[in-house]
Protein backbone atom coordinates (compact mmCIF):
# COMPACT_ATOMS: atom_id res chain seq x y z
CA UNK A 1 0.00 0.00 0.00
CA UNK A 2 2.88 2.39 0.72
CA UNK A 3 5.06 1.29 -2.19
CA UNK A 4 4.53 4.61 -3.97
CA UNK A 5 6.00 6.48 -1.00
CA UNK A 6 9.59 6.92 0.15
CA UNK A 7 10.42 6.12 3.81
CA UNK A 8 10.96 9.78 4.87
CA UNK A 9 7.32 10.54 3.99
CA UNK A 10 6.16 7.77 6.33
CA UNK A 11 8.47 9.07 9.07
CA UNK A 12 7.04 12.53 8.40
CA UNK A 13 3.51 11.32 9.04
CA UNK A 14 4.76 9.54 12.15
CA UNK A 15 6.24 12.84 13.32
CA UNK A 16 2.97 14.71 12.74
CA UNK A 17 1.04 12.12 14.74
CA UNK A 18 3.69 12.56 17.47
CA UNK A 19 3.09 16.33 17.51
CA UNK A 20 -0.67 15.77 17.82
CA UNK A 21 -0.23 13.24 20.64
CA UNK A 22 1.92 15.82 22.41
CA UNK A 23 -0.69 18.57 21.84
CA UNK A 24 -3.50 16.36 23.14
CA UNK A 25 -1.39 15.48 26.19
CA UNK A 26 -0.75 19.18 26.86
CA UNK A 27 -4.49 19.92 26.78
CA UNK A 28 -5.21 17.00 29.13
CA UNK A 29 -2.53 18.23 31.55
CA UNK A 30 -3.84 21.81 31.39
CA UNK A 31 -7.34 20.56 32.17
CA UNK A 32 -6.02 18.67 35.17
CA UNK A 33 -3.97 21.62 36.44
CA UNK A 34 -6.71 24.22 35.94
CA UNK A 35 -10.05 22.42 36.17
CA UNK A 36 -11.78 25.79 36.63
CA UNK A 37 -10.74 27.08 33.20
CA UNK A 38 -12.37 26.20 29.89
CA UNK A 39 -10.21 24.62 27.25
CA UNK A 40 -13.14 23.69 25.01
CA UNK A 41 -12.01 25.69 21.99
CA UNK A 42 -8.43 24.48 22.21
CA UNK A 43 -9.61 20.88 22.60
CA UNK A 44 -11.99 21.30 19.64
CA UNK A 45 -9.16 22.73 17.57
CA UNK A 46 -6.91 19.77 18.29
CA UNK A 47 -9.71 17.27 17.67
CA UNK A 48 -10.28 18.90 14.28
CA UNK A 49 -6.52 18.63 13.62
CA UNK A 50 -6.71 14.89 14.32
CA UNK A 51 -9.50 14.51 11.77
CA UNK A 52 -7.74 16.66 9.15
CA UNK A 53 -4.43 14.84 9.62
CA UNK A 54 -6.25 11.51 9.55
CA UNK A 55 -8.02 12.18 6.26
CA UNK A 56 -4.91 13.74 4.68
CA UNK A 57 -2.69 10.82 5.75
CA UNK A 58 -5.09 8.18 4.49
CA UNK A 59 -5.42 9.98 1.14
CA UNK A 60 -1.64 10.27 0.69
CA UNK A 61 -0.89 6.76 1.94
CA UNK A 62 -3.47 5.02 -0.26
CA UNK A 63 -2.30 6.11 -3.71
CA UNK A 64 -1.37 9.02 -5.93
CA UNK A 65 -4.92 9.11 -7.31
CA UNK A 66 -6.56 9.35 -3.89
CA UNK A 67 -4.11 12.13 -3.03
CA UNK A 68 -5.21 14.10 -6.10
CA UNK A 69 -8.89 13.44 -5.28
CA UNK A 70 -8.24 14.70 -1.75
CA UNK A 71 -7.03 18.08 -3.03
CA UNK A 72 -9.90 18.25 -5.52
CA UNK A 73 -12.30 17.74 -2.63
CA UNK A 74 -10.59 20.46 -0.58
CA UNK A 75 -11.04 22.80 -3.58
CA UNK A 76 -14.70 21.83 -3.80
CA UNK A 77 -15.35 22.53 -0.13
CA UNK A 78 -13.48 25.84 -0.28
CA UNK A 79 -15.25 27.01 -3.45
CA UNK A 80 -18.62 26.01 -2.01
CA UNK A 81 -17.87 27.93 1.17
CA UNK A 82 -16.80 30.95 -0.89
CA UNK A 83 -19.91 30.86 -3.10
CA UNK A 84 -22.10 30.50 -0.01
CA UNK A 85 -20.41 33.51 1.59
CA UNK A 86 -20.35 36.07 -1.22
CA UNK A 87 -23.33 37.78 -2.83
CA UNK A 88 -24.23 35.86 -5.99
CA UNK A 89 -26.82 36.51 -8.63
CA UNK A 90 -29.81 34.28 -9.14
CA UNK A 91 -29.20 34.47 -12.88
CA UNK A 92 -25.74 32.93 -12.42
CA UNK A 93 -26.82 29.54 -11.05
CA UNK A 94 -25.70 27.82 -14.24
CA UNK A 95 -22.46 29.79 -14.30
CA UNK A 96 -21.70 28.62 -10.77
CA UNK A 97 -22.38 25.09 -11.92
CA UNK A 98 -19.66 25.44 -14.57
CA UNK A 99 -17.29 26.87 -12.01
CA UNK A 100 -17.81 23.72 -9.91
CA UNK A 101 -17.44 21.56 -13.00
CA UNK A 102 -14.00 23.09 -13.54
CA UNK A 103 -12.72 21.34 -10.38
CA UNK A 104 -12.69 17.73 -11.62
CA UNK A 105 -11.39 18.90 -15.00
CA UNK A 106 -8.51 20.88 -13.47
CA UNK A 107 -7.48 17.92 -11.29
CA UNK A 108 -7.82 15.60 -14.27
CA UNK A 109 -5.08 17.61 -16.01
CA UNK A 110 -3.00 17.01 -12.88
CA UNK A 111 -3.69 13.29 -13.13
CA UNK A 112 -2.66 13.33 -16.80
CA UNK A 113 0.55 15.18 -15.82
CA UNK A 114 -0.36 17.71 -18.54
CA UNK A 115 1.44 20.76 -17.19
CA UNK A 116 0.63 23.04 -20.15
CA UNK A 117 -3.11 22.57 -19.78
CA UNK A 118 -2.98 22.58 -15.99
CA UNK A 119 -1.35 26.01 -15.96
CA UNK A 120 -3.68 27.75 -18.44
CA UNK A 121 -7.05 26.01 -18.02
CA UNK A 122 -8.43 28.31 -15.31
CA UNK A 123 -6.45 31.52 -15.96
CA UNK A 124 -7.24 31.47 -19.70
CA UNK A 125 -10.08 29.14 -20.70
CA UNK A 126 -12.36 29.47 -17.66
CA UNK A 127 -11.53 33.18 -17.50
CA UNK A 128 -13.03 33.54 -20.97
CA UNK A 129 -15.72 30.87 -20.76
CA UNK A 130 -17.57 32.02 -17.62
CA UNK A 131 -18.24 35.59 -18.84
CA UNK A 132 -19.38 34.14 -22.17
CA UNK A 133 -21.84 31.90 -20.34
CA UNK A 134 -23.02 34.93 -18.35
CA UNK A 135 -23.55 36.96 -21.51
CA UNK A 136 -25.68 34.19 -22.99
CA UNK A 137 -27.92 34.37 -19.91
CA UNK A 138 -28.01 38.10 -20.50
CA UNK A 139 -28.28 39.64 -17.03
CA UNK A 140 -26.15 42.80 -17.10
CA UNK A 141 -26.88 44.21 -13.65
CA UNK A 142 -23.78 43.67 -11.49
CA UNK A 143 -22.15 41.81 -14.38
CA UNK A 144 -18.63 43.00 -13.60
CA UNK A 145 -18.92 42.25 -9.89
CA UNK A 146 -20.20 38.75 -10.63
CA UNK A 147 -17.56 37.98 -13.27
CA UNK A 148 -14.79 39.28 -11.02
CA UNK A 149 -15.83 37.50 -7.84
CA UNK A 150 -16.49 34.18 -9.57
CA UNK A 151 -13.11 34.10 -11.22
CA UNK A 152 -11.27 35.28 -8.11
CA UNK A 153 -12.85 32.36 -6.26
CA UNK A 154 -11.80 29.89 -8.95
CA UNK A 155 -8.22 31.18 -8.94
CA UNK A 156 -7.85 31.07 -5.17
CA UNK A 157 -9.80 27.93 -4.29
CA UNK A 158 -9.11 25.75 -7.33
CA UNK A 159 -6.14 26.98 -9.35
CA UNK A 160 -3.95 27.78 -6.32
CA UNK A 161 -4.77 24.65 -4.35
CA UNK A 162 -4.31 22.41 -7.40
CA UNK A 163 -0.59 23.32 -7.34
CA UNK A 164 -0.28 21.29 -4.15
CA UNK A 165 -1.59 18.29 -6.10
CA UNK A 166 0.76 18.86 -9.04
CA UNK A 167 3.77 18.12 -6.80
CA UNK A 168 2.51 14.54 -6.73
CA UNK A 169 3.04 14.05 -10.46
CA UNK A 170 6.42 15.78 -10.83
CA UNK A 171 9.27 13.53 -12.01
CA UNK A 172 10.35 11.30 -9.13
CA UNK A 173 14.02 11.27 -10.14
CA UNK A 174 14.40 15.00 -9.45
CA UNK A 175 13.64 14.36 -5.78
CA UNK A 176 15.19 10.93 -5.06
CA UNK A 177 14.87 11.22 -1.27
CA UNK A 178 11.11 11.57 -0.99
CA UNK A 179 9.43 12.08 -4.42
CA UNK A 180 6.42 14.29 -5.04
CA UNK A 181 4.65 13.23 -1.84
CA UNK A 182 7.68 14.47 0.10
CA UNK A 183 7.26 17.95 -1.38
CA UNK A 184 3.54 17.97 -0.61
CA UNK A 185 4.24 16.99 2.97
CA UNK A 186 6.96 19.64 3.24
CA UNK A 187 4.64 22.35 1.88
CA UNK A 188 1.54 21.41 3.88
CA UNK A 189 3.40 20.82 7.13
CA UNK A 190 5.38 24.06 6.97
CA UNK A 191 2.34 26.10 5.95
CA UNK A 192 0.15 24.79 8.77
CA UNK A 193 3.04 24.85 11.25
CA UNK A 194 3.74 28.47 10.30
CA UNK A 195 0.11 29.37 11.10
CA UNK A 196 0.36 27.79 14.52
CA UNK A 197 3.83 29.24 15.20
CA UNK A 198 2.74 32.78 14.27
CA UNK A 199 -0.32 32.37 16.49
CA UNK A 200 1.67 31.07 19.47
CA UNK A 201 4.44 33.71 19.13
CA UNK A 202 1.78 36.39 18.85
CA UNK A 203 -0.07 35.14 21.94
CA UNK A 204 3.10 34.94 24.00
CA UNK A 205 4.96 38.07 22.96
CA UNK A 206 2.76 40.06 20.55
CA UNK A 207 2.46 43.83 21.10
CA UNK A 208 3.01 45.77 17.85
CA UNK A 209 0.06 45.43 15.51
CA UNK A 210 1.13 44.63 11.96
CA UNK A 211 -2.05 45.20 9.97
CA UNK A 212 -4.75 46.44 12.39
CA UNK A 213 -7.28 47.45 9.73
CA UNK A 214 -7.54 43.91 8.37
CA UNK A 215 -6.63 41.64 11.25
CA UNK A 216 -6.31 43.36 14.64
CA UNK A 217 -4.88 40.30 16.40
CA UNK A 218 -1.85 39.94 14.12
CA UNK A 219 1.42 41.34 15.49
CA UNK A 220 4.96 41.89 14.25
CA UNK A 221 6.26 39.64 17.03
CA UNK A 222 3.94 36.83 15.95
CA UNK A 223 4.86 37.23 12.29
CA UNK A 224 8.63 37.40 12.83
CA UNK A 225 8.71 34.69 15.52
CA UNK A 226 6.69 32.39 13.29
CA UNK A 227 8.83 33.22 10.28
CA UNK A 228 12.06 32.40 12.15
CA UNK A 229 10.64 29.13 13.50
CA UNK A 230 9.31 28.08 10.10
CA UNK A 231 12.59 28.93 8.34
CA UNK A 232 14.58 26.90 10.88
CA UNK A 233 12.28 23.95 10.43
CA UNK A 234 12.38 24.34 6.64
CA UNK A 235 16.18 24.00 6.74
CA UNK A 236 16.06 20.98 9.07
CA UNK A 237 13.42 19.10 7.03
CA UNK A 238 14.66 19.95 3.53
CA UNK A 239 17.36 17.24 3.20
CA UNK A 240 14.83 14.55 4.14
CA UNK A 241 11.93 15.63 1.95
CA UNK A 242 13.22 17.88 -0.86
CA UNK A 243 16.09 18.34 -3.31
CA UNK A 244 16.77 21.83 -1.88
CA UNK A 245 20.27 22.85 -0.75
CA UNK A 246 20.69 24.65 2.58
CA UNK A 247 20.53 28.21 1.18
CA UNK A 248 17.61 27.20 -1.05
CA UNK A 249 15.73 25.70 1.88
CA UNK A 250 16.26 28.84 3.99
CA UNK A 251 14.73 30.88 1.15
CA UNK A 252 11.87 28.33 0.92
CA UNK A 253 11.21 28.82 4.65
CA UNK A 254 11.08 32.61 4.26
CA UNK A 255 8.85 32.24 1.19
CA UNK A 256 6.37 29.95 2.99
CA UNK A 257 6.43 32.04 6.18
CA UNK A 258 5.77 35.34 4.38
CA UNK A 259 3.31 34.14 1.76
CA UNK A 260 1.44 32.10 4.36
CA UNK A 261 0.95 35.27 6.37
CA UNK A 262 -0.25 37.17 3.30
CA UNK A 263 -2.69 34.39 2.36
CA UNK A 264 -4.04 34.45 5.90
CA UNK A 265 -4.69 38.19 5.96
CA UNK A 266 -6.08 38.16 2.41
CA UNK A 267 -8.83 35.77 3.43
CA UNK A 268 -9.26 37.89 6.60
CA UNK A 269 -9.85 40.91 4.38
CA UNK A 270 -12.47 38.96 2.43
CA UNK A 271 -14.26 37.96 5.66
CA UNK A 272 -14.05 41.52 7.02
CA UNK A 273 -15.51 42.87 3.78
CA UNK A 274 -18.44 40.46 4.03
CA UNK A 275 -18.81 40.95 7.78
CA UNK A 276 -18.31 37.44 9.13
CA UNK A 277 -15.80 36.18 11.68
CA UNK A 278 -15.44 32.63 10.42
CA UNK A 279 -15.88 31.45 6.85
CA UNK A 280 -18.02 28.51 7.96
CA UNK A 281 -18.55 25.91 10.65
CA UNK A 282 -17.08 22.79 9.07
CA UNK A 283 -14.09 22.48 11.42
CA UNK A 284 -15.03 23.02 15.09
CA UNK A 285 -12.51 25.32 16.79
CA UNK A 286 -11.12 26.57 13.47
CA UNK A 287 -14.20 27.85 11.63
CA UNK A 288 -14.67 26.91 8.00
CA UNK A 289 -12.36 25.18 5.55
CA UNK A 290 -11.31 28.57 4.21
CA UNK A 291 -10.06 29.57 7.65
CA UNK A 292 -7.74 26.56 7.54
CA UNK A 293 -6.44 26.73 3.97
CA UNK A 294 -6.16 30.52 3.72
CA UNK A 295 -2.35 30.43 3.95
CA UNK A 296 -2.10 27.49 1.58
CA UNK A 297 -3.83 29.44 -1.19
CA UNK A 298 -0.68 31.59 -1.35
CA UNK A 299 2.06 29.16 -0.32
CA UNK A 300 1.05 26.34 -2.72
CA UNK A 301 1.55 28.17 -6.05
CA UNK A 302 4.54 30.21 -4.84
CA UNK A 303 6.45 27.28 -3.38
CA UNK A 304 5.53 25.20 -6.43
CA UNK A 305 7.01 27.68 -8.90
CA UNK A 306 10.03 28.25 -6.67
CA UNK A 307 10.96 24.59 -6.68
CA UNK A 308 9.83 24.07 -10.29
CA UNK A 309 12.21 26.80 -11.45
CA UNK A 310 15.12 25.50 -9.39
CA UNK A 311 14.87 21.74 -9.92
CA UNK A 312 12.46 20.67 -12.67
CA UNK B 1 -36.27 -0.89 3.76
CA UNK B 2 -36.28 0.79 0.35
CA UNK B 3 -36.64 4.11 2.17
CA UNK B 4 -33.65 3.37 4.44
CA UNK B 5 -31.52 2.44 1.42
CA UNK B 6 -32.56 5.52 -0.53
CA UNK B 7 -31.65 7.80 2.36
CA UNK B 8 -28.37 6.01 3.08
CA UNK B 9 -27.13 5.86 -0.53
CA UNK B 10 -28.68 8.92 -2.17
CA UNK B 11 -30.07 11.46 0.28
CA UNK B 12 -27.46 11.57 3.06
CA UNK B 13 -24.42 11.78 0.73
CA UNK B 14 -26.22 14.41 -1.35
CA UNK B 15 -27.13 16.54 1.67
CA UNK B 16 -23.90 16.09 3.63
CA UNK B 17 -21.29 16.14 0.84
CA UNK B 18 -22.74 17.92 -2.18
CA UNK B 19 -24.55 20.52 -0.07
CA UNK B 20 -23.27 20.57 3.51
CA UNK B 21 -25.31 21.76 6.48
CA UNK B 22 -24.61 24.32 9.14
CA UNK B 23 -26.95 23.17 11.93
CA UNK B 24 -27.46 25.35 15.00
CA UNK B 25 -29.19 24.15 18.20
CA UNK B 26 -29.57 20.57 17.04
CA UNK B 27 -30.35 19.63 20.66
CA UNK B 28 -33.72 21.41 20.36
CA UNK B 29 -35.03 18.80 17.90
CA UNK B 30 -37.68 16.49 19.37
CA UNK B 31 -36.11 13.36 20.86
CA UNK B 32 -39.28 11.34 20.24
CA UNK B 33 -42.74 11.50 18.70
CA UNK B 34 -45.38 12.74 18.68
CA UNK B 35 -44.05 16.12 17.61
CA UNK B 36 -44.40 18.64 14.79
CA UNK B 37 -41.57 20.24 12.85
CA UNK B 38 -42.45 23.50 11.12
CA UNK B 39 -40.22 25.25 8.61
CA UNK B 40 -40.09 27.85 5.88
CA UNK B 41 -40.22 26.32 2.40
CA UNK B 42 -38.00 27.11 -0.60
CA UNK B 43 -37.08 23.86 -2.27
CA UNK B 44 -37.89 20.19 -2.63
CA UNK B 45 -34.68 19.64 -0.70
CA UNK B 46 -36.23 21.13 2.46
CA UNK B 47 -38.09 17.94 3.30
CA UNK B 48 -35.03 15.76 2.71
CA UNK B 49 -32.81 18.03 4.81
CA UNK B 50 -35.26 18.02 7.73
CA UNK B 51 -35.50 14.23 7.52
CA UNK B 52 -31.70 13.79 7.59
CA UNK B 53 -31.43 15.84 10.79
CA UNK B 54 -32.64 12.71 12.60
CA UNK B 55 -30.86 9.36 12.95
CA UNK B 56 -31.92 6.66 10.48
CA UNK B 57 -34.12 4.81 12.95
CA UNK B 58 -36.43 7.87 13.06
CA UNK B 59 -37.29 7.54 9.35
CA UNK B 60 -40.28 5.31 10.03
CA UNK B 61 -41.94 7.98 12.21
CA UNK B 62 -41.08 11.05 10.08
CA UNK B 63 -44.10 12.10 8.05
CA UNK B 64 -43.88 15.13 5.75
CA UNK B 65 -47.25 16.71 5.04
CA UNK B 66 -47.48 17.47 1.32
CA UNK B 67 -50.01 18.66 -1.24
CA UNK B 68 -52.03 15.82 -2.74
CA UNK B 69 -52.65 17.65 -6.04
CA UNK B 70 -48.90 18.15 -6.59
CA UNK B 71 -47.53 14.77 -5.60
CA UNK B 72 -50.32 12.66 -7.07
CA UNK B 73 -49.91 14.11 -10.58
CA UNK B 74 -48.63 10.81 -11.90
CA UNK B 75 -48.35 7.27 -10.58
CA UNK B 76 -44.57 7.15 -10.31
CA UNK B 77 -44.41 10.36 -8.28
CA UNK B 78 -47.29 9.20 -6.10
CA UNK B 79 -45.56 5.88 -5.44
CA UNK B 80 -42.33 7.67 -4.56
CA UNK B 81 -44.08 10.20 -2.30
CA UNK B 82 -46.04 7.54 -0.44
CA UNK B 83 -43.44 4.78 -0.13
CA UNK B 84 -40.07 6.52 -0.02
CA UNK B 85 -40.81 9.92 1.51
CA UNK B 86 -43.96 8.58 3.22
CA UNK B 87 -45.91 11.80 2.92
CA UNK B 88 -49.27 12.47 4.44
CA UNK B 89 -51.24 13.82 1.46
CA UNK B 90 -53.09 17.05 2.20
CA UNK B 91 -56.03 18.34 0.19
CA UNK B 92 -55.31 22.01 -0.55
CA UNK B 93 -58.75 22.81 -1.99
CA UNK B 94 -61.53 21.50 0.15
CA UNK B 95 -64.79 21.10 -1.75
CA UNK B 96 -66.53 18.92 0.77
CA UNK B 97 -67.09 20.56 4.15
CA UNK B 98 -67.92 17.29 5.84
CA UNK B 99 -64.39 15.94 5.38
CA UNK B 100 -61.66 16.69 7.90
CA UNK B 101 -58.58 17.83 5.94
CA UNK B 102 -56.31 17.28 8.94
CA UNK B 103 -57.52 13.74 9.71
CA UNK B 104 -54.33 12.20 8.30
CA UNK B 105 -52.15 14.44 10.46
CA UNK B 106 -54.16 13.74 13.58
CA UNK B 107 -53.98 10.00 13.04
CA UNK B 108 -50.23 10.15 12.54
CA UNK B 109 -49.74 12.17 15.73
CA UNK B 110 -51.86 9.65 17.64
CA UNK B 111 -49.46 6.98 16.32
CA UNK B 112 -46.53 8.89 17.80
CA UNK B 113 -45.16 10.17 14.47
CA UNK B 114 -43.20 13.38 13.89
CA UNK B 115 -44.94 15.57 11.30
CA UNK B 116 -42.98 17.84 8.98
CA UNK B 117 -45.05 20.81 7.91
CA UNK B 118 -44.49 23.85 5.70
CA UNK B 119 -47.07 26.48 6.67
CA UNK B 120 -46.24 28.65 3.64
CA UNK B 121 -48.14 26.00 1.68
CA UNK B 122 -45.85 26.15 -1.36
CA UNK B 123 -42.20 26.76 -2.14
CA UNK B 124 -42.98 30.18 -3.58
CA UNK B 125 -40.25 32.58 -4.65
CA UNK B 126 -36.86 31.16 -3.67
CA UNK B 127 -35.39 32.48 -0.42
CA UNK B 128 -38.40 34.68 0.28
CA UNK B 129 -40.69 33.81 3.13
CA UNK B 130 -44.41 33.94 2.34
CA UNK B 131 -47.20 34.24 4.91
CA UNK B 132 -47.95 31.17 7.01
CA UNK B 133 -51.29 29.46 6.48
CA UNK B 134 -53.31 28.69 9.57
CA UNK B 135 -53.67 24.91 9.20
CA UNK B 136 -50.87 24.52 11.71
CA UNK B 137 -52.88 26.53 14.27
CA UNK B 138 -55.85 24.19 13.89
CA UNK B 139 -53.55 21.24 14.39
CA UNK B 140 -51.92 22.85 17.43
CA UNK B 141 -55.32 23.58 18.98
CA UNK B 142 -56.40 20.00 18.47
CA UNK B 143 -53.17 18.65 20.06
CA UNK B 144 -52.24 21.24 22.70
CA UNK B 145 -49.66 18.99 24.39
CA UNK B 146 -47.59 18.25 21.31
CA UNK B 147 -44.40 20.33 20.94
CA UNK B 148 -44.09 22.31 17.71
CA UNK B 149 -40.45 22.92 16.78
CA UNK B 150 -39.83 25.78 14.34
CA UNK B 151 -36.88 25.51 11.96
CA UNK B 152 -35.42 28.16 9.69
CA UNK B 153 -33.79 26.94 6.48
CA UNK B 154 -31.58 29.01 4.21
CA UNK B 155 -29.66 28.20 1.05
CA UNK B 156 -31.71 25.32 -0.30
CA UNK B 157 -33.70 27.71 -2.46
CA UNK B 158 -30.42 28.76 -4.02
CA UNK B 159 -29.29 25.17 -4.51
CA UNK B 160 -32.52 23.94 -6.08
CA UNK B 161 -35.26 26.58 -6.45
CA UNK B 162 -38.76 25.96 -7.71
CA UNK B 163 -38.85 25.19 -11.41
CA UNK B 164 -35.17 24.24 -11.72
CA UNK B 165 -33.79 20.76 -12.25
CA UNK B 166 -30.08 21.56 -11.95
CA UNK B 167 -28.69 21.34 -8.44
CA UNK B 168 -25.93 23.84 -7.62
CA UNK B 169 -24.03 23.21 -4.36
CA UNK B 170 -24.28 25.70 -1.49
CA UNK B 171 -23.73 25.33 2.23
CA UNK B 172 -27.14 25.55 3.86
CA UNK B 173 -28.20 26.92 7.24
CA UNK B 174 -30.52 24.97 9.52
CA UNK B 175 -31.43 26.92 12.66
CA UNK B 176 -33.64 25.05 15.12
CA UNK B 177 -35.85 27.05 17.51
CA UNK B 178 -37.23 26.27 20.97
CA UNK B 179 -40.40 24.13 20.80
CA UNK B 180 -43.71 26.04 20.96
CA UNK B 181 -47.13 24.95 22.16
CA UNK B 182 -50.72 26.03 21.53
CA UNK B 183 -51.34 29.28 23.42
CA UNK B 184 -55.12 29.44 23.24
CA UNK B 185 -55.59 31.88 20.37
CA UNK B 186 -55.20 31.34 16.63
CA UNK B 187 -53.98 34.82 15.79
CA UNK B 188 -51.57 34.93 18.71
CA UNK B 189 -50.28 31.46 17.89
CA UNK B 190 -49.57 32.34 14.24
CA UNK B 191 -47.89 35.58 15.32
CA UNK B 192 -45.70 33.68 17.80
CA UNK B 193 -44.75 31.10 15.17
CA UNK B 194 -43.87 33.65 12.50
CA UNK B 195 -41.98 35.76 15.02
CA UNK B 196 -39.91 32.76 16.17
CA UNK B 197 -38.93 31.85 12.61
CA UNK B 198 -38.06 35.48 11.84
CA UNK B 199 -35.84 35.64 14.95
CA UNK B 200 -34.12 32.42 13.88
CA UNK B 201 -33.55 33.92 10.44
CA UNK B 202 -31.82 36.90 12.03
CA UNK B 203 -29.34 34.65 13.87
CA UNK B 204 -27.20 34.14 10.81
CA UNK B 205 -25.53 36.12 8.07
CA UNK B 206 -26.98 35.75 4.58
CA UNK B 207 -25.42 37.19 1.45
CA UNK B 208 -27.69 38.92 -1.02
CA UNK B 209 -29.04 36.78 -3.83
CA UNK B 210 -31.24 38.30 -6.50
Amino acid sequence: MYSHLHPPVLYGFGGIVGVLVFASAVVMTLRRLHPERSYTELAQRINSWWIMVGVFSIAILLSRTTSIIFFAFVSFLALKEYFSLIPTRRADRRVLFWAYAAIPIQYYWVHLEWYGMFIIFIPVFLFLFLPMRMVIIGETKDFLRAAGTLHWGLMVMVFSISHAAFFLVLAEEQNPVAGGAGLVLYLIFLTQFNDVAQYVWGKLTGRLKIIPKVSPNKTWEGFLGGLATTTTLAAILAPHLTPLSLPESLCAGVLIGCSGFIGDVTISALKRDIGVKDSGSLLPGHGGILDRIDSLTFTAPLFFHYIYYLHY
Amino acid sequence: MLQQLFFLIVVRPLILIVLGLNVRHRERLPAQGPAILVSNHNSHLDTLVLMTLFPGRFLRILRPVAARDYFFRNRLLAWFALNIIRIIPLERQIADRTQDPLAGCTNALRNGDILILFPEGSRGDPEEMGTFKTGIAHLAKRHPDIPITPVFLHGLGKALPKGEALLVPFFCDVFVGEPLRWNGNKGAFMAMLEHTVTLLAEEGYRPTWE
